[in-house]
């Protein structure tokens, strides 16, 4: 059934799973008060980073956005860290400075979330120069939705990055929707993939919703950009099947369209029926690793519920005034 | 000592930091054979090839963002915005990306990244590229914003700031670049946070940067002959702020002018005159005196461009009406 291996295509199952279920839980504890500020589930985009991460080493970089869990854990961020983080707790990724749009792990090549839609596409370049002056055959992945793509850095990064042949995979997120704003009315092309031919860089339009073609989309493009021959562009079709965030109800989208996507292209249930039907796992196996996720995400909770609050005294000492 | 050009000698700290630091590469428009707008980079893509003086595209978003990324993932960057002017384009990543990513990383996080610039009046540029708008950087918190006014500050200051893990907005001032100053040929480099008293004197403290520093000192030679003793303070860098030179100097002579070429609404000049007044006002004979640029976009006309901005005459009227005082 597939180019990858058995055991590899379980891995991402996993992913899959803890994504999403990291995503229900946070949910959850955001509508009791236990996290506040912004927060933005990546729930029915899962297979993106996934498959994407699946395509790259232990030396390559990645680069997230406001909808960034999903990267994080996909590329294997501590979940604990991450939890504390999104309770603003001292042991959380960034000792609860940053919160959910703001995870970073260097040492996992995660250069960050980020809180402005396009704010990472620009230092994607850098990451890709370095990789480039390096000449070490690393790679870059730069994740950002549709309405990222209509923000005039992509057009200023994506032709830098062209000119100086740079090892970036720029990777949109196409979910159709910029909060409101449906990307239908707002791109003026109706693929944003083909907008690649400004560049003179591959474009990939391909369905988001399964792992396994974003595995090879994506690594088709890693496989171009490490032997030097610069950027690609990978249009991920997806839906986010909540609204910009949990208490976004998103009465901007047809109730048909969101059960269309939510019964059709749900990619965690897809790939495990896949899987099943493919014989690569047997139901017994999903529910085990389901209840291993299950308890991996409960010590989460834990460990940031009892993580200790951010040092104030420390806080003020560090910014007294002139 | 010998002596040489701002310009010339910013080309040195640059030189003397990439032969140093194979990680120290350059980035920004007409860099290349151009030698940059103001011709600070002469010379410099024969010296280390293009893999080192990347030239680019008119993107001052992604020159920023390029630079970022690179700072983030092992270099040391020094970005040429052309004119100060221009950061306006790229003021997401620096306001946004560059000054918070430490921060909002709980510290694990650096980002060793200079973005040259340059700013000021003084060259019929108008009202695009004639701006002095440090205080926009000295407004965020995570930036450190450096202004040389001699070429020796210029040298020692760049060569600390691609030293320094934190993005630093080092902003040149263009009346400066041909400028003559004595410059050690030995290596050295200056502190940030270390103010520079640029002339002692005991009657009255005059506080200033980039540009106005020259001024001031003109206007100080002109008011020794009056028998007014004045002392010259230039911060060299306004983030971090060497207050205790200004309080300290303040604490002596009783009074105090701040003069800033930039628009005196929400300046840099304003700001020390809060610190100072609130922080010794019991040592003040008068009240602090701004002499600042005025708040106005600059003109093109000549006459109407000098009027802007503060002229020696309007340091000495200040100076001359704080000491009756």
């Amino acid at each position: 059934m597939a180019a990858l291996p058995e055991k590899t295509m379980i891995n991402m199952l996993k992913r899959l799973i803890e994504i999403r279920k990291f995503e229900e839980k946070a949910i959850e504890l955001y509508r009791i008060g236990k996290i506040r500020g912004y927060l933005h589930p990546c729930i029915g985009q899962e297979a993106i980073p996934v498959g994407a991460c699946q395509a790259i080493g232990r030396k390559d970089y990645i680069i997230s956005n406001h909808r960034g869990h999903g990267h994080c854990i996909a590329r294997g961020a501590d979940i604990k860290k991450m939890m504390a983080e999104l309770f603003g707790k001292s042991d959380g990724y960034c000792g609860g400075r940053g919160g959910s749009m703001h995870i970073a792990d260097m040492d996992l090549g995660i250069l960050g979330e980020n809180g402005i839609v396009g704010g990472g596409i620009p230092m994607s370049v850098g990451a890709g120069l370095s990789c480039k002056m390096d000449d070490k055959g690393n790679v870059v992945l730069c994740f950002f939705g549709d309405g990222a793509a209509n923000n005039g850095v992509f057009h200023e990064a994506l032709n830098m990055s062209a000119i100086l042949k740079l090892p970036v995979v720029y990777i949109c997120e196409n979910n159709m929707y910029a909060i409101s704003m449906c990307s239908a009315d707002s791109v003026a092309c109706r693929d944003i993939g083909k907008r690649s031919c400004a560049y003179d860089i591959p474009g990939y339009i391909i369905d988001g919703s399964d792992p396994l073609k974003v595995y090879k989309s994506v690594g088709r493009a890693v496989k171009r950009a490490r032997e030097g021959k610069g950027p690609s562009l990978i249009e991920a079709k997806t839906y986010r099947f909540y609204g910009h965030h949990p208490n976004d109800p998103a009465q901007y989208r047809e109730k048909k369209e969101a059960e269309y996507y939510t019964s059709q292209k749900d990619p965690v249930v897809n790939f495990k029926k896949r899987l099943l039907a493919g014989k690569v796992i047997t139901a017994e196996e999903i529910n085990k690793i389901e209840k291993k996720a299950d308890e991996r995400i409960n010590d989460a909770v834990i460990f940031a519920s009892e993580s200790p609050e951010p040092d104030l005294k420390k806080f003020l000492k560090e910014n007294k005034p002139d | 000592m010998r002596e040489i050009e701002y310009r010339e000698a910013i080309r040195e700290a640059i030189t003397e930091e990439m032969d140093r630091d194979k990680k120290v590469f350059l980035i920004g428009e007409d860099i290349g054979v151009y030698g940059g707008a103001f011709k600070v980079y002469k010379g410099l893509l024969d010296k280390y090839g293009p893999g080192r003086v990347i030239n680019t595209p008119i993107s001052e978003v992604a020159i920023i963002g390029t630079a970022i990324g690179a700072a983030l993932t092992g270099y040391r960057p020094i970005a040429e915005i052309m004119f100060i002017d221009f950061t306006a384009l790229a003021m997401d990543q620096i306001a946004n990306q560059a000054a918070k990513i430490r921060f909002m990383s709980g510290g694990n996080i650096d980002v060793p990244l200079v973005i040259r610039t340059q700013g000021g009046v003084g060259k019929g540029l108008s009202a695009q590229h004639s701006q002095s708008l440090e205080s926009w950087f000295y407004h965020i918190p995570g930036l450190k914003v450096v202004m040389p006014s001699t070429a020796n500050d210029a040298k020692g200051l760049l060569k600390t700031a691609v030293r320094d893990n934190s993005p630093v907005i080092f902003i040149e001032h263009k009346m400066i670049y041909p400028v003559k100053g004595p410059v050690a040929e030995k290596e050295y480099t200056i502190p940030f946070g270390k103010a520079d008293i640029k002339r002692k004197g005991n009657d009255v403290t005059v506080f200033a940067y980039a540009n106005m520093v020259l001024k001031s000192l003109e206007a100080a030679e002109e008011l020794e002959r009056d028998g007014v003793d004045c002392e010259v303070i230039d911060p060299r860098t306004l983030v971090p702020l060497d207050i205790n030179t200004i309080i300290d100097s303040v604490k002596k002579t009783g009074r105090l002018v701040v003069v800033s070429e930039a628009c005196r609404r929400g300046s840099i000049a304003s700001d020390i005159s809060a610190i100072v007044t609130e922080k010794a006002f019991g040592y003040l004979k008068a009240p602090v005196k701004i002499v600042a640029g005025l708040n106005t976009p600059i003109p093109y006309n000549l006459a109407l461009e000098q009027v802007s901005i503060p002229q020696k005459a309007d340091i000495l009227e200040a100076v001359k009406t704080i000491i009756k005082k």
